[in-house]
């Protein structure tokens, strides 16, 4: 039963999109299916942390079959602890976003809590696959339903969008491809657990742009703004909580650990580009005109800082950067959704055509603050906690680094005050209807969970943090 | 008196029972009459296909070694008896894509029995191991094609097609019937294995001889710069036709190719393979681009043909066993997606009846959610996205580059491949992110035309582009074993 596990938690949502596609039911009732796989899979996923030795450094849950022989290819799936966290985030992420989109009532239920699903299933094969090609084919598969998920139910400047978002991430991955292929051979297996390291520039290059383009890091970051300012709000948060996160696992499970020689060479220019995508990031974040540029835009600085503790090569560093993805990605994935239910009342998200929607509307007010001060990393929250050991990590490689970290948490503070004020506080927008409501229920429902998972790991950070033994492991990885 | 050579009339079997087909057809043409003429043609067509499949299939189970026949004019062997399968299954799946095709009710007969007989030389092409059979059997099946290109007479530019059709693959011909003649003249032999024995690297005669018979066979592969009939055949043909000639061609031409290449001319294997190399770089560049320029369906697809052309001719480049199982297992899922892509562009066609472009795909996705689906796994296929046989054939194809030490091969690919993406996905873009509602043309109205048969041959392609990625390990055996039938490199 255990080996099925990981297995479990990838096929399972694609049954249940195949089960939608076919099943005679109205969009309602297709949406309720959704919810309920997504629910269910979350269900293993607690069973899965349940029956997760945290005490050994091994992959558990794994199971491996033979894909083809000829090239030493085959079906291996597992989980390390830190992807089971990570794993976790992306699966109640999911299950928000997909009951959201049932809650708002997607036009074309069939196609989209099918592509939803598919996502879903997708994104947890990209986490716990140990085999390079298997993770390739899930790192690529995730794109086919992004693309359509944007292309049919995203913004009137959609097809700028879609294009964008898939020339960069196809661009990469080829690359990658490529690199996949002449390091399979080398080695002579495609099996992560088995490989041994390599030392070969080309073929770090052809990883580190294809995940540094994912997470989005300075300078690849392009695809960015159009792309999560064009999607549906569910699908911008899906890409920002758990497809960004894709790239940033990438350079945690096979970068690190199989280029070392490349990464220690390397370590300072990637650094720097951590902290340039913090910084700039932030600035633009601090200029975006619309409650969607401010979280994106802090997606990318974020994903900059969890640059920094990944590869600032200690314990601290990767515990907190293991900590802050699973922060990052609860948060950012609320923040979108929260932008989303503020431009269904305004139908806009532009901060001069918003403000005073505090007035009246206490838990729309409420979880604005509380999300955006939990995003600004206050001290007491769990950014803070992952903030904190990422700058502590960083600071013991050297003190500029964490200086560059800690001038980032200012402007964060900010980019998200000026946020907060511009949507809560200041007079009536133009655009702001009267009639706007509150959150209704529905709406709660789907926020409060991903909140009190943040309060719960931010009275406990230690819980992830001092259970990811992601050290010990990169080092077993490395050989 | 003669001395009359052994016959194997079982390694003939495949392409018999399709020429016995292709007779009966022309039977049934005269003596069926004209209301279940249709259905009786295209019932004969389709057996004709299977039973040659199946003939085919015991020819590979049961041929372990290969084997000269008919004084070494034929070989009977598992690389021919594999894509002798392979031919006679995209042939099924052009009938049941062809059955509800738009043309003259007197002319359906001869419809299938151009099919079959096209088929039949494809089928016998693969067989070939002298240099006559070779001329003879590419002879046979493109004359056939060229008149089933032009056969719908009522369709605007299906003859003009026909007629550069006809001269360009004249020229090939004529350009293989030259090089074979200087390889003749070189060594004083026709058949592939002595032509080995007897010629010697680097005869200048011999290698002119040699580029000949690549060009020749490169243009009926349409690999770039010899491709130029490719988009306009590929238009003005009927789309069922263009459907086979995609697929089966491609698989004969190249699965010669690389026969008469390792067999015959082995001395000289460092010069092919760089000449291959070549014109694979050609291809994947020039179809790809040229491809993002066009507007009309049938003709991105006919660029995109060509773009895969350079794709196999890297596996044959690569000239090691790892590139032939590559080859062979590349042309499945091509194979298959080719079929299905061109079927849904019928479909389209005969639900509009004017040419199918990027245009008028507008909201087809919405509206035939199978057709719809399909089209998306071709073209994703097509682009070597994961979950499709497209995939893994690139991954192997790459591989094989890698292994014969050819990695600027695979720089090309990747690149190729990136700017395929665009053409590929806007395909889907059009067809999901539009609505018909923005379509200029005036809808039928009614609902579309329901076409069983057409659907079968989707959801056959379907298959088989979904199920070569999942089951990778059979096929891959089957390749080798086809592959282990070449003399050894």
């Amino acid at each position: 039963m255990n080996g099925w596990l990981t297995t479990i938690l990838i096929v399972l949502p694609v049954l249940g999109a195949l089960l939608i596609a076919v099943l005679p039911l109205t969009s309602y009732w297709l949406g309720s299916l959704a919810a309920l796989v997504s629910l269910i899979e979350v269900g293993f996923w607690i069973t899965a942390a349940g029956k997760f030795d945290f005490g050994s450094s091994k992959l558990q849950f794994s199971q491996q079959a033979s894909w083809f022989s000829d090239l030493n290819v085959s079906w291996h799936v597992g989980l390390y602890a830190f992807s089971l966290w990570i794993v976790g985030m992306t699966v109640v992420v999911m299950a928000a976003c997909t009951i959201y989109g049932w809650w708002v009532g997607r036009d074309r239920g069939r196609a989209y809590f099918a592509l939803m699903l598919l996502t879903t299933g997708a994104v947890v094969g990209v986490f716990t696959s140990q085999d390079l090609l298997v993770f390739y084919a899930f790192f690529e598969g995730m794109l086919i339903p992004l693309y359509v998920l944007i292309g049919v139910w995203g913004g009137p400047d959609r097809m700028r969008a879609t294009i964008t978002f898939v020339v960069y991430t196809v661009v990469g991955s080829l690359f990658m491809l490529a690199s996949i292929v002449i390091l399979g051979l080398q080695q002579g297996t495609f099996d992560l657990t088995k490989m041994g390291t390599s030392s070969s520039s080309w073929l770090f290059l052809g990883f580190f742009i294809a995940f540094a383009i994912k997470s989005p890091l300075f300078p690849f970051h392009g695809w960015l703004s159009v792309t999560y300012r064009q999607a549906p709000p569910e699908v911008a948060a899906v890409l920002s909580a758990v497809v960004g996160k894709a790239g940033l696992y990438g350079l945690l499970r096979i970068v690190i650990p199989k280029f070392p020689a490349v990464v220690h060479d390397w370590r300072q220019l990637i650094l720097f580009l951590g902290a340039a995508s913090l910084i700039y990031g932030s600035f633009l974040a601090f200029r975006a005109p619309d409650f969607r540029g401010v979280v994106l835009y802090s997606s990318m600085a974020q994903a900059g800082l969890i640059v920094l503790g990944l590869f600032a090569n200690n314990a601290l560093g990767f515990d907190g950067a293991v900590l802050q993805i699973v922060n990052h990605g609860l948060v950012s994935a609320s923040l979108f959704l929260l932008a989303g239910m503020v431009e269904r009342r305004t139908s806009t998200g532009e901060f001069r055509l918003l403000g005073g929607m505090a007035r009246g509307r206490p838990a729309l007010a409420t979880l604005v603050l509380t999300l955006g001060i939990i995003n600004l990393a206050v001290p007491l929250s769990t950014t803070f906690a992952g903030e904190f050991l990422i700058l502590a990590g960083v600071f013991q490689h050297g003190w500029g680094w964490a200086v560059a970290g800690a001038v980032a948490i200012v402007l964060a503070a900010m980019y998200m005050l000026r946020a907060i004020s511009a949507v809560l506080h200041q007079e009536v927008g133009s655009a702001v209807p009267d009639r706007a409501t509150d959150l209704r229920v529905g709406e709660l429902a789907i926020l409060v969970p991903l909140v009190l998972c943040l309060l719960g790991l931010s009275a406990w950070p230690n819980l992830i943090s001092g259970h990811a033994s992601t050290t010990t492991q990169i080092e077993r990885l490395a050989k | 008196m003669i001395v009359k050579p052994h016959v194997d009339w079982f390694a003939l079997a495949p392409s018999l029972s399709l020429l016995a087909a292709s007779g009966l057809l022309l039977m049934v043409a005269v003596f069926v009459g004209e209301r279940s003429r249709r259905t009786v043609a295209a019932f004969v067509g389709f057996a004709g296909f299977v039973a040659a499949g199946i003939w085919a299939a015991f020819l590979a189970a049961r041929s372990p070694h290969a084997q000269l026949l008919v004084h070494d004019a034929m070989i009977r062997d598992r690389w021919g008896a594999v894509a002798q399968v392979l031919l006679a299954g995209c042939g099924a799946i052009a009938v049941l894509i062809a059955y509800r095709e738009r043309m003259r009710n007197e002319h359906v007969a001869e419809y299938f029995a151009l099919l079959t007989a096209a088929g039949a030389g494809m089928v016998f092409f693969v067989q070939a191991a002298n240099l006559m059979t070779l001329f003879l059997a590419l002879e046979w099946f493109s004359i056939s094609l060229y008149v089933l290109t032009a056969i719908d007479i009522d369709l605007v530019g299906s003859l003009e097609a026909g007629l550069k059709y006809l001269i360009v693959g004249a020229f090939g011909s004529a350009t293989l019937l030259f090089g074979s003649a200087l390889v003749y003249g070189t060594t004083g032999q026709l058949s592939f294995d002595k032509i080995a024995a007897a010629g010697q690297a680097h005869d200048s005669m011999l290698v002119v001889g040699l580029a000949m018979i690549i060009v020749g066979l490169a243009f009926k592969a349409s690999a770039a710069p010899f491709h130029m009939w490719t988009p306009d055949a590929y238009q003005g043909a009927p789309t069922p036709v263009t459907a086979f000639m995609s697929s089966a061609t491609k698989i004969a031409a190249l699965i010669v190719t690389y026969r008469v290449l390792v067999t015959a001319f082995p001395h000289d294997q460092s010069l092919w393979r760089w000449a291959i190399a070549i014109i694979a770089c050609v291809s994947l560049v020039w179809g790809n681009v040229a491809a993002l320029v066009q507007r009309n369906v049938k003709r991105i697809l006919a660029y995109s043909s060509v773009s895969h052309a350079g794709f196999m001719l890297i596996a044959v480049a690569a000239a090691s066993r790892l590139g032939e199982r590559a080859l062979v297992y590349y042309l499945i899922p091509y194979a298959a997606m080719s079929l299905g892509a061109f079927a849904v562009v019928a479909a389209r066609e005969r639900e509009l009846g004017v040419p199918v472009t990027l245009q008028n795909l507008s909201g087809f996705g919405w509206e035939r959610p199978f057709l719809g689906v399909s089209m998306w796994v071709f073209m994703l296929g097509m682009l070597g996205f994961p979950l499709t046989g497209g995939f893994i054939g690139k991954f192997y194809v790459f591989a094989a580059a890698y292994d014969a030490g050819y990695w600027w091969l695979i720089v090309v690919g990747v690149v190729a491949t990136m700017i395929s993406a665009y053409y590929y996905l806007g395909i889907v873009r059009s067809m999901y992110f539009r609505d018909a509602a923005e379509l200029q043309l005036a809808p039928a109205g009614g609902s579309p035309p329901r076409d069983a048969m057409l659907a079968l041959g989707v959801g056959l392609a379907v298959v088989v582009t979904v199920g070569s990625f999942f089951a990778v390990q059979p096929l891959i055996d089957v390749a080798h074993a086809a592959a282990n039938s070449l003399p050894p490199l």
